[in-house]
């Protein structure tokens, strides 16, 4: 298993394979928000952590459809499934992969663009936790969406149409403890509730992704 | 250990395509499966190799003892003939490459991208993965495409020497491989009568 991540990760640094496309969106996305709202610095900081958790949701989304499109595409996903490793096993590692090469940068640059965004001071960290917390289950909820989608042509629409709004118990909770991180307010139970999706869609997605893989290659 | 299959009915989008295949393989005996295109060669080897499950009948094997081999060979372009293999041992638990690469004479190729080879150095390279897989039954669907004549012998001479270790293969093929010795299974005469509960069943009874 090791292996597949090691390939997927080798893949994605490689040419096309797709990765910093989140990260350059993600940048865009932010810096077009600050020329759009304009120079109100009240204005950004107040919107700034909802900005910045719409817009690494966004970004995470636009690599998801390769996960599984790729490998299906080459005939790699069918040898794999007949290969010795549980099918479980192969999704987590497609999305710990996924996160990997998307999540964790969209992490670490987050604090970098809330600068853009005139994010205030207390903020930065718990941005960082929040998105820390938070973009794991965003790999593992889009895993399962393109595992839904794997067998369809132009799948891509339709995955984004299945997965946002599974994104959104993620993204209310994510972005209330990095508002309430930014105005110097209790975190503690929104940032329990983050986790708690976050550790409930590790436990129960790879199981119910490896699931409808296994129909969709029949 | 012995395959046997028994009076096995497969299956492709709800309409059954093959009845009453019935067959036995002893470690080292090899079958050939014939048939016109669409007759199900495919669909009898995805459902041997556990990919899909069959309508009716009895597959006496474990699953995990078979590497199947399709159409597609699963190679990443980006990737070298040596990383390409070196991937497909490591996920079945093997690492030693080398005797795949020198039986199908891809030593030279080793640091080439896969997305650079030829068709047919391509196909020789998906053969090779069978090799690393290290499994005891080969399930190659169609396995000679776009190879020339010195590359089926190759790949004749790779099947003589896995079933002479005590291995097992069902091929579906058009072409001869100059495997004399191998069991030959006709399709033709299995195909199954399409009912009309099979239709009914695929298409929700709204078709007819």
């Amino acid at each position: 298993m090791i292996a597949l991540l090691r390939r997927d990760l080798t893949l994605a640094l490689r040419a096309g394979g797709g990765f910093g496309l989140g990260l350059a969106f993600y940048l865009i996305l932010v810096a077009l928000v600050a020329f759009g709202v304009g120079p109100e610095g009240a204005l950004l900081a107040r919107i700034a952590p909802g900005i910045l958790w719409v817009g690494a949701l966004l970004a995470c989304l636009l690599s998801l459809d390769r996960i599984f499109a790729l490998d299906r595409e080459d005939g790699s996903l069918e040898l794999l499934a007949t290969a010795p490793l549980p099918l479980e096993g192969i999704v987590t590692m497609k999305a710990l992969a996924h996160w990997i090469t998307t999540g964790l940068p969209l992490v670490v640059a987050a604090p970098l663009l809330g600068l853009m965004l005139n994010l205030p001071g207390p903020g930065f960290a718990w941005l960082f936790v929040s998105l820390l917390i938070g973009t794991p289950a965003l790999s593992v909820l889009g895993t399962f969406g393109a595992a839904l989608t794997v067998g369809l042509k132009r799948g891509g629409l339709l995955l984004s149409l299945i997965v946002l709004p599974l994104y959104v118990p993620t993204l209310i909770f994510g972005a209330e403890v990095a508002r309430r991180g930014a105005e110097g307010l209790a975190v503690q139970t929104p940032l329990l509730l983050l986790a708690g999706i976050t550790c409930g869609t590790l436990a129960l997605l790879p199981f119910a992704s490896a699931a409808v893989l296994r129909v969709n290659l029949r | 250990m012995d395959m046997r299959v028994k009076d096995l009915c497969v299956a492709r989008g709800g309409v059954a395509l093959l009845e009453g295949v019935s067959f036995t393989l002893a470690p080292g005996q090899a079958l050939i499966l014939r048939g016109p295109n669409g007759s199900g060669k495919t669909t009898l080897l995805r459902c041997l190799a556990g990919l899909q499950d069959p309508r009716g009948g009895e597959i006496g094997f474990d699953r995990e003892l078979a590497a199947y081999g399709a159409h597609a060979d699963g190679l990443k372009a980006q990737m070298s003939v040596t990383e390409n293999l070196t991937f497909w041992a490591a996920v079945h638990g093997l690492s030693d490459i080398a005797p795949a690469l020198a039986a199908f004479d891809l030593e030279a190729l080793r640091d080439r991208q896969a997305g650079m080879l030829s068709a047919g150095q391509k196909r020789r390279l998906g053969l090779a993965r069978m090799m690393v897989t290290g499994r005891a039954l080969w399930l190659l669907d169609e396995p000679t495409v776009s190879l020339d004549a010195a590359s089926v012998a190759l790949f004749a001479e790779a099947v003589r020497a896995h079933l002479a270790g005590g291995g097992m293969a069902v091929i579906a093929t058009h072409i001869d491989l100059g495997l004399p010795e191998a069991a030959v299974l006709d399709l033709g005469p299995l195909k199954a009568r399409a009912e009309m509960d099979d239709f009914d069943d695929a298409f929700g009874g709204a078709f007819l």
